[in-house]
């Protein structure tokens, strides 16, 4: 068993579709939370192995979408300083900024480059300790226990040449915020594994108590995806909310302890501004005081007035799961991959771009 | 900080290991930018086609 494969077989995702399709008997609407299963949604077309009664909505998990325009320009800012080097994962190079993106700072000469993990921005900047090295540090829970270590590290090891522009969101809140919402369709969640893999599910658990919604903790290949969808429907159609663990293979319920030990000591709850969608509040991690010398945005102050372009970008309604990707005018026409205009069509992660690269239009 | 070789499907890496102490050689991982964050519990690994064969047990009695 390899723990890949076996998950993508699809003779048993027949057989997990006709439970589905046995349990059901109304209408229901779902959300998947992270950007990886809906990915997996569009590349394997779960939705088509569904009956027409359950709808999958997709959910804001996509880290690279939700990072806020000031920070983007922000980051754009810092990048196009002489003596920095600016790392990032690669997937933001194309976020629209209010103006420029990141890959327009790297064509007119910037030192831009992309990297793997926040270790190997710590390693460059041993490595250029005369140059000021920026890590444009965003992403959910799962980032967050790497993101930590790197700047616990530089601490730890005096590696002062070194910042984080911090953009690190959670999704309890997220949950919340569209559970709150008068335009809220959603009546069962897909939590995403390895988010719960880090942070566990308990604090799944008054959530669904309180909305008396059913959340399954739920993996990303397409078995999991439909086992999650099987879960989910059960608890529905039997009156059930409860949290269930589909991903038990990778998550416990109490998470990763040590992974949230290092989260801890760096970081602190913060509200976060989520692009499309607006602020949450207690939505994110920013550093604790004791690391304030690693924050970039103190190392470089810098005030931005940022402005999203107007276009026909539907992309924050898609993010809150209240509009699908082919219901937007500019889907594949003024906005694709090469040229988008949310950030939903940049990212690997982004609900648009696993529409464009899997669905026939 | 303890660093092991992963393999990805061919392309083998080295991950850091500081979140998964107890990892040994030979252990499926999961690994998100650089990290390990879980060793894969072989045994709930088999949970999803125990199920799978439960439900068709369910539509095949016959065959069961």
């Amino acid at each position: 068993m390899k723990y890949v494969d076996e998950y993508r077989n699809s003779k048993e995702a027949e057989l997990f579709a006709n439970a589905i399709r046995k349990s059901t008997t109304r209408p229901w609407t779902l959300m998947e939370i992270c950007g990886g299963q809906t990915h997996s949604i569009a590349k394997y077309s779960l939705q088509d192995l569904l009956p027409e009664t359950i709808s999958l909505l997709h959910g804001p998990g996509c880290p690279v979408c939700v990072t806020p325009i000031n920070l983007i320009d922000k980051a754009v800012h810092i990048a196009a300083q002489p003596n920095v080097i600016f790392c990032s994962f690669g997937d933001m190079l194309r976020v629209p900024g209010s103006k420029e993106n990141l890959l327009t700072v790297k064509s007119k000469g910037g030192d831009l480059r992309i990297v793997y993990s926040p270790l190997d921005a710590l390693k460059i900047a041993q490595d250029n300790p005369q140059k000021e090295v920026v890590f444009f540090a965003i992403g959910f829970e799962t980032t967050a226990p790497a993101n930590a270590m790197a700047i616990y590290k530089a601490k730890l090891d005096d590696i002062n040449n070194i910042s984080f522009l911090v953009s690190q969101v959670i999704v309890p809140p997220a949950i919340r915020s569209i559970l709150g919402s008068s335009e809220n369709r959603v009546q069962g969640f897909l939590a995403a594994g390895h988010v719960c893999t880090v942070m566990g599910y308990q604090e799944y658990e008054p959530i669904s108590q309180q909305y008396r919604i059913p959340i399954v903790v739920t993996g990303f290949e397409p078995l999991d995806i439909l086992q999650g969808i099987y879960l989910c429907v059960k608890q529905l159609e039997e009156g059930r909310a409860e949290v269930e663990n589909q991903y038990s293979r990778s998550v416990r319920k109490e998470g990763n302890l040590s992974a949230q030990k290092i989260i801890q000591e760096v970081f602190q709850i913060v509200a976060r501004h989520w692009r499309g969608i607006g602020e949450i509040a207690q939505s994110g991690l920013g550093l604790r005081e004791a690391y304030a010398q690693f924050d970039a945005e103190n190392k470089f102050p810098h005030e931005v007035h940022s402005q999203e372009r107007s276009t026909e970008c539907i992309s924050g309604l898609v993010l809150q799961g209240i509009k699908k990707p082919n219901e937007c005018q500019a889907f594949g026409k003024s906005c694709t991959p090469e040229s988008p205009l949310g950030a939903t069509m940049v990212s690997t992660e982004g609900a648009c771009a696993a529409y464009y690269r899997y669905q026939s239009v | 900080m303890r660093i092991g070789q992963v393999g990805f499907g061919g392309i083998s890496k080295e991950i850091n290991l500081a979140y998964v102490p107890e990892a040994k050689v030979g252990n499926y991982v999961i690994v998100h930018v650089g990290f390990a964050i879980s060793i894969l519990n072989e045994e709930e690994a088999h949970r999803v086609f125990e199920t799978l064969h439960e439900l068709n047990a369910m539509d095949n009695p016959d065959l069961s």
